[in-house]
């Protein structure tokens, strides 16, 4: 089985984020950065279906070279081989377009990435790339296990769950609890480094959108504090001030 | 006038709200506005969407699509853009609506842009913003010529209701055995409750509670304000609720006008998922707690004497 896993590098959970060149720019001092968290549920589950069912399994990041080490950190965690688009990730439909082309010509049984990336928050590239493959795609796919040729999965829906079952190849996003995080070990990160990591051209696309600027919410006011012995009064604020109840 | 589908998404033959929002959305946009529903869902509740600015409703009412058959749902949804000839299709954000509007996308080549929370601005392109870094940034795009699709997070615009009926006229998509390539063998659900992405005040619960049998008058206080019961991270890891429950930068990103925390210290991507809320209220013991912070009204309190005291309170105001 081949399975591919696509990962963003994304900056961590609790980045303060601001922007720099007149709002147009992320700006990135300061900031670290990680494999995307639902894509790094994704990976670890292809790392225990390499285990369990027998696999090899791909990494595929859509960056500059600035994601490297994220992508190295990738192969510690168990994946045995990467492959960078030397770009940068425009909008989900670039992505989509690139993970598409390098999946035509690589033929895989599983393509597996997060439910969304944590910094655009689309959630469409999985969706976009199974229709440009002409394959399933399912999301956000909460549980994954393989038989033969099928896959059954539980995929999240609101206030519960669907469970499902599709005949491989697909394309899934993935959320926990698919699988626990992993943490790269000493001997996976000494191999991590003679792991091959090919870096290709990205294919030319025609892009439909186009960013103009960024912009930060407006700075919340202070707290208003109440006294524990009269929450009466919050219930007046949040009725005749806050007008919500 | 141009044309605008809306894919109104529905469970056990009601409409969402965010559907109807979607559709408000799609009608301020000023065109002729048509929604596409799907499954088994009744005439007076398809005519419905009318009081939310749709002209018409096209029913697929095959019993095969009353469940969410994501493939099928985008053939059908591209199908009804010919038909309509629709330059632009209005989703509401949901894990549905993200899946069924990427695929539709791919395959009408439309430009994308999910997470909107405004009307777009047309006097120079056609520019949307949209929410970014979960609720901490938003950006500004431009979604050039050629078809449009457009998801809407949750009050964006609000629900509008001008007391119009829609016209219903049924709808048949060609599907083949590709747009049910997925088998839906079993569907799950909380019953009863609000859902949590949907609600409109939602009560909160942390570690501060100590435990799953101290949930009780968290679904008090939610069941007296009609809400949602939700949860921190670590309370779903734990097991101590739902993963349902979770809300927060990987878990669900709720958007009500109330949002109760209750012993929730408010880590950075707890309040990633809940920034959107309109007003939060912080309940926690320690007055350090980083909620304080982004909390519009904090009690610093031990949970399980204000809680029970709140309860009362809501309970003399309702009545």
């Amino acid at each position: 089985m081949k399975i591919l896993v696509c990962i963003t590098h994304v900056p961590d959970t609790t980045s303060k984020i601001s922007f720099t060149d007149n709002n147009t720019k992320f700006d990135s001092s300061g900031v670290q950065y990680i494999i995307g968290p639902y894509d790094d549920y994704a990976l670890a589950r292809a790392v225990e279906l390499k285990e369990s069912n027998g696999a090899t399994v791909t990494v595929l990041n859509v960056g500059t070279s600035e994601t490297e080490p994220t992508i190295r950190k990738a192969l510690a965690i168990g994946a045995d081989d990467a492959i960078r688009v030397d770009a940068f990730p425009e909008n989900g439909h670039f992505v989509a377009e690139q993970i598409a082309h390098i999946a035509k010509e690589n033929n895989y049984d599983l393509i597996l990435m997060g439910r969304e990336s944590i910094d655009y928050n689309g959630g469409a590239v999985h969706g976009m790339v199974g229709e440009m493959l002409g394959l399933p795609s399912l999301s956000p796919v909460m549980t994954l296990d393989i038989e033969g040729n099928t896959a059954k999965m539980a995929r999240e829906i609101e206030g519960g769950k669907e469970y499902v079952e599709v005949d491989l190849p697909f394309v899934a996003g993935c959320q926990e609890p698919i699988a626990e995080w992993k943490i790269p070990n000493m001997r996976g990160i000494m191999t991590a480094r003679t792991k091959p990591l090919n870096v290709v051209e990205a294919v030319d696309t025609t892009e439909k959108t186009e960013l103009k600027n960024y912009e930060l919410p407006p700075e919340k006011g202070d707290c208003k504090m109440i006294d524990p012995d009269n929450v009466e009064e919050l219930v007046d604020l949040l009725k005749n001030e806050a007008k919500v109840l | 006038m141009s044309s605008i589908l809306v894919f109104a998404e529905s469970t056990d033959g009601k409409f969402k709200k965010t559907s109807r929002e979607a559709v408000s959305y799609a009608a301020e946009l000023g065109g002729d506005v048509t929604a596409v529903a799907f499954g088994d869902i009744e005439q007076s509740e398809l005519e419905s969407l009318g009081n939310n600015g749709a002209g018409k409703v096209l029913h697929a009412g095959d019993d095969k699509l009353n469940q969410g058959v994501i493939q099928a749902y985008a053939s059908a949804l591209a199908q009804a853009v010919e038909q309509t000839g629709a330059e632009i299709v209005v989703f509401s954000k949901s894990s549905l609506g993200d899946a069924v509007a990427a695929r539709l996308a791919a395959k009408i080549g439309a430009a994308l842009a999910s997470n909107v929370v405004s009307l777009p601005d047309t006097s120079n392109g056609f520019v949307v913003k949209r929410s970014i870094y979960t609720n901490k940034a938003f950006v500004n795009v431009d979604m050039k010529e050629g078809k449009k699709i457009i998801a809407v997070k949750k009050n964006a615009v609000g629900i509008k209701e001008d007391g119009g009926s829609a016209t219903v006229e049924s709808f048949s998509p060609d599907l083949g055995d590709t747009d049910f390539a997925v088998k839906i063998t079993k569907t799950e659900k909380a019953e009863g409750d609000v859902l949590l992405p949907e609600a409109d005040i939602v009560v909160s619960g942390g570690r501060g509670l100590k435990g799953p049998e101290n949930w009780d008058m968290v679904e008090e206080l939610a069941s007296e304000l009609g809400a949602a019961t939700g949860c921190s991270k670590p309370v779903s890891d734990m097991g101590w609720r739902p993963h349902h429950e979770h809300v927060g930068q990987t878990g669900v990103k709720v958007a009500p006008s109330l949002y109760i925390a209750i012993g929730i210290s408010g880590a950075i991507q707890h309040l990633a998922g809940v920034n959107a809320s309109k007003v939060l209220v912080a309940i926690n013991k320690d007055p350090e707690a980083p909620f304080f912070k982004a909390a519009d009204y904090g009690i610093v309190g031990d949970a399980f004497e204000v809680v029970p005291k709140l309860i009362d309170a809501v309970k003399a105001s309702n009545d």
